[in-house]
């Protein structure tokens, strides 16, 4: 039990940096949701089954689907300014 | 530093390294989605100090659905404490990702360093 | 302050401050070996005092009720700023067109929306009594309301969450929780005071106000999350200047 847990601490150090250093933003939204769920596992194994519902609903799914709805927009947003750039000229 | 000391201080070194992750890349960042992210990883190191802080290894949920009343539970004040927590990061999350659309809408930039020089 | 000099600096106060809290780190107890009262005395007196099973929702809705409150009103708060910044001063009528995604995903997701929501009510109804709650509950029923969207019903999606009940449903939750403490007001007891007949511990109407303050914040924050995907999808759905 000692052992696990101290893996998955060191996994979730390792996970996090890993999302800092992820540069693209697309790839960086499922890094996000992994990490999460990673931390929700530990909050499950650190015997906390209230905060790990909470973290799976937020940071493995809400947050990831906040930023991709951001992105979907900046980019409808580029596209339809492209559009009428390229209709006024 | 003996074994048990480094045993010992292992979830909080993770917590300061976490943390720093998180700042690392909100100084280094060139997108400001990656800086929402970022943020978002540094608000994550606080749970793992809360949860550290009230361990016990012995101890079960702090849920009695199914325990008799007695029994060595961790401590529920700190969880209560992380629920809040993470309802404010998604909140600031969603306000700051908001702040970023209408950053990119006016200035068409997403570079947090080319934010500065569009003024006027 | 180019970026080579701010990460120097950020490499020395950072060393600094590690160091420092790594001093400080080794005098708290050992990890695991947790000795405070104040969680011992919770855990032993929620039962009795409460009639509740799950005690971190206990202390969430009925100790600190009162950071909770602050809580849902910062959640609320920052749904309106996001609306502020990004609604549309000009809406446009009129939706976009269904795109190609497979027969299989669509199906899929119209079949879960009605288990996913359920299975929502499920855990704001039950937080007494087992984790879940209020808050969990309300986002895995905007996450119901989202596999709409999934599915590619444009039409029903945009229906429905652009509706102004929601953000009727809205208010009535974030208000419902205050009205809930100013009612003890009313009897003559302080604010937020637990004082509806508490019940039989394990029965889903028990432990009084904290199923109703359960219930309350399940409905603001399902609503909060449809409205704030309703807002960031906005321009998306009408197919706004896609000629």
């Amino acid at each position: 039990m000692k052992v696990a847990a101290v893996l998955l601490l060191l996994l979730i150090a390792v996970s996090g940096f890993m999302v800092v250093r992820t540069r693209d933003v697309t790839a960086q939204i499922l890094s996000l949701s992994f990490y999460g769920l990673l931390l929700a596992v530990m909050f499950f194994m650190f015997q906390a089954p209230d905060v790990a519902l909470s973290q799976i609903v937020v940071g493995a799914v809400a947050l990831p689907l906040m930023v991709m709805l951001a992105l979907a927009r900046m980019k409808h947003h580029e596209k339809v300014k492209a559009a009428r750039g390229k209709n006024e000229r | 530093m003996t074994a048990t000391t480094l045993f010992n201080i292992v979830p909080y070194a993770v917590a300061a390294w976490l943390f720093f992750c998180g700042l690392y890349g909100i100084i280094t960042s060139k997108h400001l989605v990656h800086t929402v992210i970022s943020l978002a990883v540094l608000q994550t190191s606080t749970y793992v100090l809360l949860l550290a802080i009230g361990f016990r290894w012995q101890g079960v949920a702090p849920v009695f659905a199914d325990l008799s009343p007695g029994v060595v539970t961790v401590d529920p004040v700190v969880q209560a404490l992380m629920l809040t927590d993470v309802v404010v990061e998604a909140t600031v999350v969603a306000l700051f990702l908001a702040m970023v659309v209408k950053a990119h809408e006016k200035a068409g930039t997403l570079s947090p360093d080319d934010l500065k020089m569009m003024r006027g | 302050m180019n970026a080579k000099w701010r990460l120097r600096l950020f490499l020395v106060a950072g060393a600094v401050f590690l160091f420092l809290y790594l001093a400080a780190a080794k005098n708290l107890p050992a990890w695991g070996d947790y000795r405070g009262p104040y969680g011992d005395v919770m855990s032993s007196l929620s039962v009795y005092e409460r009639h509740a099973t799950d005690v971190v929702n206990a202390i969430d809705y009925d100790y600190r009720g009162f950071d909770t409150l602050g809580e849902e009103f910062i959640l609320f708060t920052s749904i309106i700023g996001v609306m502020l910044l990004l609604r549309d001063p000009k809406p446009k009528s009129g939706t976009k067109d269904e795109e190609g995604l497979s027969k299989t995903v669509k199906v899929t997701a119209t079949a879960s929306f009605g288990l996913t929501l359920i299975f929502g009510l499920y855990m704001c109804t039950h937080g007494q009594l087992t984790p879940g709650g209020g808050f969990q509950g309300g986002v895995i029923i905007a996450t119901a309301f989202l596999l709409i969207f999934v599915a590619q019903n444009m039409k029903s999606f945009k229906a429905i969450t652009s509706h102004p009940l929601m953000e009727v449903l809205e208010a009535v939750g974030a208000s419902l929780y205050a009205l809930t403490g100013l009612s003890a007001l009313l009897i003559g007891v302080p604010f937020l005071t637990n004082w509806i007949p508490l019940g039989t511990t394990g029965d889903v109407f028990s432990s009084g106000t904290i199923a109703i303050i359960s219930a309350s914040v399940g409905l603001e924050v399902a609503t909060g999350f449809i409205l704030l995907s309703y807002t960031y999808l906005e321009e998306i759905l009408s197919g706004k200047g896609e000629q």
